[in-house]
């Protein structure tokens, strides 16, 4: 029970992106392709005021040394480099292109009825699966 | 206001909003933006199987299941209360290009011939939606993140091994779309 008050939050927060990510047609595998092929402008629009949004945020929190609603030092944990930020991001990128999404919108895409893609979010969690049983053996 | 909002939002509204999520996630709860996580704590859940990398409290992270749950949802809401009535409008060449692979209809969100129950059995279904799929999980985890965690979350906290990853991204992207997609289109 506690397990779903704590979180519930979480989910308003996810159904606002829901709502943008249909409304902004980043769930549409044409545009997906329009990106790839350098036909249209939206997605790297899209993408590149996010991240401009995000830096600024992220900038503004750290300088001002913003807390969270319960008075928490907000704590961002650094990233490592390994190999697999190439080799995974290259395979990556080679789903994203085919699948025309990325993790949040497959969610996005079932909710918005597509039911096919329940078998194309099966066979991502596969992957994921299928990553940790490997992992010892992959380059990192 | 309503035909406002059922209209296509343009870039310079989506992505600032997008972008947003980041300062609010980390305001609620100190919650670092980031989606295919959601698929490794599916796994840690449901068949951890005795490895190492699904071994973790993935009820301290169950947040991320609950904001995927969201996600779904706000996209049926969208879908059903505000669908943009206008058919979607593609740029001419990607029309064209796609019409010599004999696909034709527009009007969906996904190329019912390529991703959709009635592809799923056929040889570009599989290879779109199945294999798609599993390099979509499987490169986000290999990679530690997908567009969310490295391209949104870690490029704004001015992390350059998201930026290794973003333009992988990227890379891998232009080679299926541009090499190896017109190959498997014309089988």
């Amino acid at each position: 029970m506690k397990l779903i008050t704590q979180n519930l939050k979480f989910s308003l927060v996810g159904i606002a992106f829901g709502i943008i990510f249909v409304k902004s047609e980043v769930i549409n595998w044409y545009r997906i392709q329009e990106m790839f092929r350098l036909q249209s402008f939206h997605m790297y629009g899209i993408i590149g005021s996010a991240v401009l949004v995000g830096m600024l945020s992220v900038w503004l929190i750290k300088k001002f040394n913003i807390k969270t609603l319960s008075g928490d030092t907000i704590s961002l944990k650094p990233k490592q480099f390994h190999k697999g930020q190439i080799f995974g991001g290259l395979l990556f990128g080679l789903g994203w292109a085919l699948t025309g999404a990325c993790p949040g919108p497959l969610f996005a895409q079932i909710g918005h009825g597509q039911l096919g893609v329940v078998f194309t979010l099966i066979s991502a969690i596969f992957g994921t699966w299928l990553y940790g049983f490997l992992r010892d053996k992959l380059p990192h | 206001m309503f035909e406002l909002l059922r209209e296509p939002w343009p870039w310079y509204v989506a992505g600032p909003l997008i972008g947003l999520t980041v300062p609010l996630l980390l305001i609620l709860d100190n919650k670092s933006f980031g989606i295919s996580s959601s698929l490794r704590h599916i796994c840690a859940s449901c068949f951890p199987s005795n490895i190492d990398f699904f071994k973790y409290n993935w009820k301290a992270e169950a947040w991320n299941l609950f904001f995927v749950a969201g996600i779904a949802i706000g996209a049926f809401l969208s879908a059903h209360f505000l669908e943009n009535p206008e058919p979607l409008q593609i740029n001419p060449d990607l029309a064209s290009e796609l019409k010599t692979y004999g696909l034709d209809q527009f009007d969906n969100l996904l190329p019912a011939k390529l991703i959709g129950i009635q592809a799923l059995g056929h040889f570009k279904g599989f290879i779109f939606m199945i294999l798609g799929g599993f390099l979509v999980g499987f490169g986000a985890r290999y990679a530690g993140g997908c567009t969310s965690g490295h391209a949104i979350m870690g490029l704004s906290n001015l992390q350059w091994p998201s930026l290794v990853a973003t333009v992988c991204f990227m890379l891998g992207g232009f080679l299926m779309a541009n090499v190896l997609m017109p190959i498997i289109l014309s089988f």
